[in-house]
């Protein structure tokens, strides 16, 4: 194939979603380690890994299985505490505050999004949405709105009123999204989103992603599939728990705009 | 790449000069493959000498305009059913690097697959991106317009697939590599402690060799088979 660099190619835009680097980051590790177990059967699911997400930016997590990619969630999402290192999410360092505390955070700051989506199947769209608000003390008729207002955000406003088993998976994927995010709260971790949906709609629920991160969200996405980590701003290699390479920022829009001025 | 038939998709639209040819080849294509005016006019020239097209008067600013002949279009008609010539594949730096880097001295092929990975995975977040704001123009637009940047995103999603497939196929050579340097690591630790003669003990170590994976001398000087991950794990 002849160099086919994107710069050289019309159509383009100059629209950029820069993170701002002064801002802080929505979520910072620091020499994060986790160690399972102990003596012999001792396995370093990471080793020392730092890694900051700043808002507006998507950041895609790759590895062979193994490697520590969801380790790596699960400590920042503080589902899971690290051996040693710090865990910063808004500010706040959530490996040193109490239980209830965290409980807190992890409610008004921290969405998730799972491989199988995991929305409640008794409740409907808008109920699954609204859940987490409930959950923080915000009254449920407050919530409902709030909820209806994050789904119709997300061009998502006629599934408001199903029940998960009446949408079909790409659907419901989007309504786990839309649940992550409602509210106050900008971080998303998404564990292999698409796993379960064919290509076409994993790329839709990835485009989905991918403009709540323009929209000013801090994602982590974890996938093995290049296409879908192809959205990300930065795409971080995990290997035996250590990050051994990673993308720069996708310099699309300044080689775009260097083109442009030199054209 | 068919300049050739490019050129006559064009002008199956009409009588067109050499600059406009090269400007719309490369509005279709996102200038993916760039061309120069040289190339339009040198391959304009043999389509006439083929009897493919003909010149056809000139316009008002005074440009050469072609325009395409029965014997072209019948030329046109057979490329667009014809499937593309695989008889023999085009030659590809990456796979033949690849090839050379196995047992190659002093070349660290992991090492090798990263750098690559590395660069793949960005081309793939640059074409993602194009391919996000093509999305979005193919909505909005209809027309020429409209048929130009529905060709264009065709044009992305091939590099994408391209740049995936890449990208898919090292990691596959990766994780052989690395399965086939821990079976040569468990052969050479059968092997030592029977005392195997001959065929046995050359076979280990050559092996290693052909992987070029440190991790299997480790594992063949302790005399243990061990699975990939924890000989890598052992080497940090």
């Amino acid at each position: 194939m002849p160099e086919a660099m994107p710069g050289s190619m019309p159509h383009e835009s100059h629209e950029a979603h820069q993170s701002q680097p002064s801002q802080q980051p929505v979520l910072q590790l620091e020499q994060l380690t986790r160690v399972h177990g102990s003596g012999a059967t001792e396995v370093h699911a990471l080793r020392g890994v730092d890694l900051s997400v700043f808002p507006g930016e998507l950041v895609a997590v790759m590895g062979p299985s193994g490697s520590g990619k969801s380790t790596l969630l699960t400590i920042a999402g503080g589902l899971d505490s690290p051996t040693s290192g710090r865990v910063v999410v808004e500010g706040t360092d959530i490996t040193t505050v109490g239980r209830k505390e965290l409980a807190a955070l992890r409610r008004r700051s921290i969405g998730y999004v799972f491989q199988d989506y995991n929305l409640i199947p008794a409740l409907t769209a808008a109920e699954n949405v609204a859940l987490p608000r409930e959950l923080d003390g915000v009254s449920a008729r407050k919530a409902r709105v709030t909820a209806v207002a994050a789904l119709e955000e997300m061009g998502l406003g006629q599934l408001a009123d199903r029940f998960p088993d009446e949408m079909s998976g790409g659907q419901q994927q989007r309504v786990a999204i839309a649940r992550a995010l409602v509210g106050d709260r900008r971080l998303v971790l998404a564990d292999e989103p698409t796993g379960a949906l064919d290509s076409e709609t994993g790329e839709s629920v990835l485009a989905l992603l991918r403009a709540r991160c323009d929209a000013g969200a801090a994602g982590i996405l974890v996938t093995h599939e290049p296409r879908f980590a192809a959205w990300a701003d930065r795409v971080v290699f995990l290997r035996d728990g250590s990050v051994v390479d990673e993308t720069l920022r996708s310099q699309a829009d300044s080689l775009l705009s260097g083109q442009a001025a030199a054209q | 790449m068919s300049i050739r038939h490019g050129l006559l998709a064009l002008l199956e639209h009409g009588p067109r000069y050499g600059s406009q040819l090269r400007t719309e080849f490369e509005s279709r294509t996102g200038a993916t493959w760039p061309l120069n005016v040289g190339q339009v006019y040198t391959t304009l020239g043999r389509l006439e000498r083929d009897g493919m097209v003909v010149q056809d008067g000139e316009d008002d600013a005074g440009h050469a305009l072609y325009a395409i002949t029965d014997a072209g279009r019948g030329e046109l008609r057979s490329w667009f059913g014809r499937p593309v010539d695989r008889a023999s594949p085009p030659r590809d730096e990456l796979a033949i690097k690849l090839a050379m880097a196995v047992g190659a001295p002093g070349v660290d092929i992991r090492a090798v697959i990263q750098a690559q990975r590395h660069a793949t995975l960005r081309a793939m977040q640059d074409y993602t991106r194009l391919k996000a704001q093509a999305l979005v123009a193919v909505e909005g637009a209809d027309g020429e317009k409209g048929r130009d940047d529905v060709a264009w995103l065709l044009v992305l999603e091939q590099l994408i697939f391209q740049t995936e497939a890449e990208a898919r196929w090292l990691d596959h050579s990766e994780s052989r590599l690395a399965r086939l340097s821990a079976a040569a690591a468990r052969r050479a630790g059968n092997a030592t402690p029977a005392a195997t003669p001959g065929p046995a003990d050359s076979r280990g170590p050559a092996a290693t060799d052909v992987t070029g994976a440190p991790a299997a001398r480790t594992t063949t000087d302790h005399g243990t088979a061990r699975t990939p991950s924890s000989a890598r794990s052992a080497r940090r």
